[in-house]
This record gives C-alpha cells, sequence and structure tokens, in this order.
C-alpha cells in the first residue's frame, strides 16, 4: 500500500516536471530572423523544484490530507437560510429587488463593466438553451454554437440584403434556429449518447464552413461588418442619425450625446431578453412537457409504455434550445456590430456546455453561475495572459473533483424525516 | 378484448414468436408462463408494437394495432408494468403517477389518482419520496399505479414478482385481484407459475416461441407436464 503509494507520487512527480520543463522551463524568443531556446532563470527553477516536491508530498501524504480537511468543521451555510415559509414570502420580494438592481447598476458603473455584463448575459442565454437540451432531456450536442451562429447570421444577412430592424429579425432568427434545430434533430435523434454527440459535432462544423465558404452569400472569412445596432422604438443611439428624417435617443430626450448610453441600452435589452427566456423556460419546465423531457432522459423504454412520443419529445427540447440560441446569436450580432465565422468555433460549444456541466445540469440557477464565472474569471485572470487557459483547466479539475455535480446541484423535492 | 392470431415476430433473421394465437376477453386474468428465452417479453412488445409483428394480426376491441406506433397503441386503453418496474428513479411518486396521466385533463389525472392512492397506500405516505429510493416492492407498486393513471381498460404486467420477497409477492398478486374485480382487464406474464396460475382464468404455456398449452388456470396447475416443467412437481 505504502509502495503504491510512493510510486504513484513519483509519478505526478515527474508529470508535472515533464510539463513545467515544457511550458515553464523552455522559451522561445525571436532573435532576429531566428528562434532561440533561452532556459528558465534560476529563480523559476527554484519555483518549479518548490511545485514538484508539494505535488510529490500531496500525493504520498493524500490520505492524511483528506483526512484532515474530513475533520475541519464544515460551515453550516443551511442554518443561515430563513425558514421555508418565511423564504417562500421573501422570495417575490427578492427577485425583484434583483432585476431592480440588474436595471439601476449600469448607470454607476464604468462602460467596460457593463459591456462584460452584457457578454454574461449572453453566455447566460446560450447556457439557459443548452440546458433544455443537455441537462434536461438528457441529448449531448455538441454542435450547439451552430445555432448560435443560424441566429447572428440571420440578423446580419437580413439587416444588410434588406434593412430589416434588430427587433424584427429577432423572432425570425429564434424561428429560423428552431427550424434548423427541426431539421437536425428529426434525422439524428434516434440516436443516443455518444453518437448523438459526434453527429452534433460535424453539424457545428458543417454550419461554420458552410459561412465561410459560401462567399457570395456571407462574405466568408472577412465575416459582416456594419450591422445596425438596436433602436428605441425607431431612435437611434448614434451620435447623428444615420438616414434623412430619422431622430437619436439624445436629441429626443434633449441630453448631451455620450457612447455610453448605447451600451447601455444594449445592456438593458439582454436583461429583458435573459428575464423572458428564463420565465418562458421556468413555464415550460412546469408544464407537463418539461417533466416529460426528464423522464426520458431518466428510462426511455418506460416513457414510451406510457404512450409518450419519444421523437416529438425529444424534438421540441432540441428545437427549443436552438431557438433560444437564435434568440442569443442575433443578439450578440447586434452588439458586437460584427460576425464572422471565427466567432463560432467549437470551442465556443465546448464553453457552453462547460457552462452547463459546471452549473449542474438541469439547474437554472447553476448555469446562470456558472456563465458569470465562466465569462468573468478569464477577465479577472488577463494579467497571467497565456496561463489563462491553464487556470480554465485547474478550475474544472478542481470542480470535477470536489462538485462533480456542479456549482447549484438541480433540486429534487425530498421528503424529510421529522423525529 | 385482446385476440392475436398467427403472430410471428422476428429479430433481424432469428423468429422469436411462431404462429403464436392468444385471447383475453374481457374481465379475465389471462397469464403467460414460460421459461427464460421463451418468448414472453417478445409477445408482450410485439402486441405494444416494438417489434412489430411479421405477419399475423393483433387485435385490441377489435382494431387492428399491430402496425401501429407504440405511443399510438398505448393511447388505445391499453397499458403496461414493463419488465424490472422502471419507475423515474430520479422523480417523487407524485410526479411518477402524473405521468402516467399525461395524455388526460389535469382533472381527470387529479381523480385517477386519488383512486390509486386508495388502491396504494404506501404510495401516499411515500407521496413526495424519490420513487428510486424505495423499497423493490413499493417501486412495483408504483409502476402498477403509473399504468393505472391513464385509466385502461386492459394492463400488461410483465413479470411483476421479479425479483420480489415472497409476502410482497403475495401483496401483488391480491392487488392484480382487486384490478379484475374493478373491471379491468389483465394479461399476465410470469415466470412464477404457481402463484400466478393460482390466480388465472385461464393461462397459455410458451415454449421456444410456440404455445404448447393452454387451458383454465386449474387445469394448468395439475396438468403433469406444467407442473415437471414449472411448479417443480
Amino acid at each position: 500500500m505504502q509502495n503504491s503509494k510512493f510510486l504513484s507520487a513519483l509519478f505526478a512527480a515527474g508529470i508535472t516536471f515533464v510539463l513545467a520543463c515544457l511550458m515553464i522551463g523552455v522559451k522561445l524568443d525571436t532573435e532576429g530572423t531566428e528562434l532561440a531556446v533561452t532556459g528558465a532563470t534560476a529563480e523559476q527553477w527554484t519555483w518549479i523544484g518548490l511545485g514538484i516536491g508539494l505535488v510529490f508530498l500531496s500525493q504520498l501524504f493524500s490520505n492524511q490530507i483528506d483526512a484532515f480537511f474530513g475533520k475541519l468543521p464544515k460551515p453550516k451555510l443551511g442554518g443561515l437560510l430563513p425558514e421555508e415559509k418565511k423564504r417562500a414570502a421573501l422570495k417575490p420580494w427578492l427577485l425583484a429587488a434583483l432585476i431592480v438592481g440588474m436595471l439601476v447598476w449600469p448607470f454607476m458603473v464604468s462602460r467596460g463593466a457593463v459591456d462584460l455584463a452584457t457578454l454574461t448575459l449572453i453566455y447566460i442565454m446560450l447556457g439557459l438553451g443548452l440546458n433544455i437540451v443537455v441537462g434536461l432531456a438528457g441529448l449531448l450536442d455538441l454542435g450547439f454554437v451552430a445555432f448560435y451562429a443560424v441566429g447572428a447570421y440571420t440578423y446580419a444577412l437580413l439587416s444588410m440584403y434588406f434593412g430589416l430592424s434588430f427587433w424584427m429579425c429577432l423572432p425570425i432568427s429564434a424561428g429560423l434556429a428552431a427550424l434548423f434545430g427541426f431539421l437536425l434533430g428529426f434525422p439524428v435523434l434516434r440516436l443516443r449518447g455518444d453518437y448523438l454527440a459526434i453527429v452534433t459535432l460535424g453539424f457545428g462544423e458543417i454550419i461554420r464552413i458552410l459561412l465561410n465558404n459560401w462567399t457570395e452569400l456571407t462574405n466568408g472569412p472577412s465575416g459582416i461588418s456594419g450591422i445596425p445596432k438596436p433602436t428605441l422604438f425607431g431612435l437611434e443611439f448614434t451620435r447623428r442619425a444615420k438616414e434623412e428624417g430619422a431622430q437619436t435617443f439624445h436629441d429626443f430626450m434633449g441630453i448631451s450625446y455620450s457612447s455610453s448610453y448605447k451600451v447601455i441600452f444594449l445592456y438593458l435589452i439582454a436583461v429583458l431578453l435573459v428575464i423572458f427566456v428564463i420565465y418562458l423556460i421556468n413555464r415550460l419546465m412546469r408544464m407537463p412537457i418539461g417533466r416529460a423531457w426528464e423522464a426520458l432522459r431518466e428510462d426511455e423504454i418506460a416513457c414510451r409504455s406510457l404512450g409518450l412520443n419519444r421523437t416529438t419529445i425529444k424534438l421540441s427540447a432540441f428545437t427549443l434550445g436552438a431557438s433560444t440560441a437564435g434568440f442569443a446569436g442575433s443578439f450578440f450580432a447586434a452588439r458586437q456590430g460584427f460576425i464572422s465565422p471565427e466567432s463560432f468555433i467549437f470551442i465556443e460549444s465546448a464553453i457552453i456546455l462547460a457552462i452547463v456541466v459546471l452549473g449542474g445540469m438541469g439547474s437554472q440557477i447553476g448555469v446562470i453561475l456558472a456563465a458569470i464565472v465562466m465569462t468573468i474569471l478569464p477577465e479577472l485572470a488577463r494579467e497571467f495572459a497565456e496561463y489563462r487557459m491553464l487556470l480554465f483547466g485547474l478550475l474544472m479539475v478542481v470542480m470535477m473533483r470536489w462538485r462533480p455535480e456542479g456549482l447549484v446541484p438541480m433540486k429534487r423535492p425530498h421528503l424529510e424525516l421529522k423525529s | 378484448m385482446l385476440r392475436i392470431e398467427n403472430v410471428n415476430t422476428h429479430y433481424g433473421p432469428i423468429q422469436a414468436l411462431h404462429d403464436v394465437s392468444i385471447e383475453v376477453k374481457q374481465g379475465e386474468i389471462v397469464t403467460l408462463i414460460g421459461a427464460n428465452g421463451a418468448g414472453k417479453t417478445t409477445l408482450m412488445m410485439t402486441i405494444c408494437g416494438d417489434p412489430q409483428a411479421t405477419t399475423g394480426s393483433v387485435q385490441f376491441d377489435g382494431e387492428e394495432i399491430s402496425n401501429l406506433q407504440t405511443a399510438s397503441i398505448m393511447q388505445k386503453g391499453l397499458a403496461i408494468v414493463p419488465e424490472g418496474r422502471r419507475v423515474f428513479s430520479g422523480m417523487t411518486v407524485e410526479e411518477n403517477l402524473a405521468m402516467g396521466g399525461y395524455f388526460r385533463t389535469k382533472a381527470e389525472a387529479a381523480e385517477t389518482m386519488e383512486h390509486v392512492l386508495e388502491l396504494f397506500p404506501r404510495l401516499r405516505e411515500r407521496f413526495s419520496q424519490r420513487a428510486g429510493t424505495m423499497s423493490g416492492g413499493e417501486q412495483q407498486m408504483l409502476a402498477i399505479g403509473r399504468a393505472m393513471m391513464s385509466r385502461p381498460r386492459m394492463i400488461l404486467l410483465d413479470e411483476p414478482s421479479l425479483g420480489l420477497a415472497p409476502i410482497i409477492i403475495q401483496q401483488i398478486f391480491e392487488i392484480i385481484q382487486k384490478l379484475r374485480d374493478e373491471g379491468v382487464t389483465i394479461f399476465l406474464v410470469e415466470q412464477n407459475a404457481n402463484q400466478a396460475l393460482r390466480i388465472a382464468d385461464r393461462g397459455y404455456v410458451l415454449e421456444h416461441g410456440h404455445v404448447v398449452l393452454e387451458g383454465s388456470g386449474q387445469d394448468l396447475l395439475t396438468n403433469e407436464d406444467v407442473q415437471k416443467a414449472y411448479l417443480g412437481g
């Protein structure tokens, strides 16, 4: 026992050594026209040595360390929360306070923060959409970004060719993404698990490659720029109205122009969209169809024995998830003002999936929290530059080790024994 | 009520059922016994349309159902309690029952749920407990209750005694008789031949995909071949 422990500790230390040498120990620099390899400084080597030692020791004494942490008293978070009844009474007030807070907050902070919050809200929308497909219906979709792309390009192309406005395109984008979800879902939903994952992965790539190569329609890799921003009942947020007769927001209100109005306006739209999506999904989850999604995830045969049509149920989940992504996509295009196939690569799908898994499959609050963590953390970790992805990976490993069910696991009603 | 005539069923090239003919009349308990691999579950699944019969006819209430989709067959007043119970383990008893009444209006479902809870007081005790945390017998009750939720005229039961303690099996069989008294026709597939034949009006013996014997429950119980093969006599 002790021996195998020692071996595994040695192995872990060895892996750390190899990785650290490759990533920190050796650096490539350009000297004139040539690449030169420079070794790490003595100080860096000391740190690497210390790190390896730490890994070795923590592996060797992992049992003792686990026992030590096990003994530490766990904070009783349950006691901090008010009682069930009080909580139920407080809930609407808390919700109202949260919404008001979200609406007031942008007027007090910097432009950058509001912009970041808008991005977070987009990911929340995407996470909520994928949560229906993966978390509730249990269909592993690795190409979710395709629907996001469909939504974004729908708005971009419609506004470029036909001059349709954002508000008009929003439902069209959702509808078109839903249609794509339906078309993809129809043939592939008889597949299960890994097979479904591979097909959806392929679909995601097909859409991206199509956008890349259909140059006449989509401008290919150079993307579409100058996508108009949303307007408020026809009021534009630019310094001067683009068209004759159109009015700008600051003229109408009689205030001086500031570019932050636009950012705040976009943020507010995002807030409204997210609230709408949350409301819609919540309603659906309480309806029989929501329960059917979960039932199908749990036991397909039992579902069929009850006369449920699995294709319809899976398709509805798939289509609904896709339309949410289409929603997010068209908003993304409007916010960004520029889109190209580069924005819809596989890593985006992976991030959205990570949000769902990290948050706890099926749990809406978890997904929202995870979306916040996953978008804000990379921003905060900006100073670490190239080690950002490393930190990201570390976070994933730590999560899977200590909270495999996600940040906020999906809550199921349970009976409490009263003595 | 259910009439199966000369049904042949194949899994790919393998024929699992050979010219099987079985009839279940209104208000009867009919049981089908047979060894492992005889085709009992295949027959059940053929009735439900997955796999569909290659040839022959399956009629429910005089209507041909052998070429319908599973989902539409199960909405015709026929319900099945699948082998191995298959309750939704992560959902509560209430949610499981609600799933059974998926195609009915809220009021109808609520009424039937009350009725099911009267039939199974144990389920009322466990109303908001997760199904996966209950004992095997309770789960079997839940599976039967869930099937009842669609107010079927006929219930197919696939090995309801599987993996249960003798005393629980006794209870399950009592429940089956109670269901019959309420006017539900029952088609019971069992390995537990002794008890199944005792409550059955009529029975069929299936061997290697052929019906080799049929008769009243009492006749089959006393039949020498049946005793040798299934009752350890």
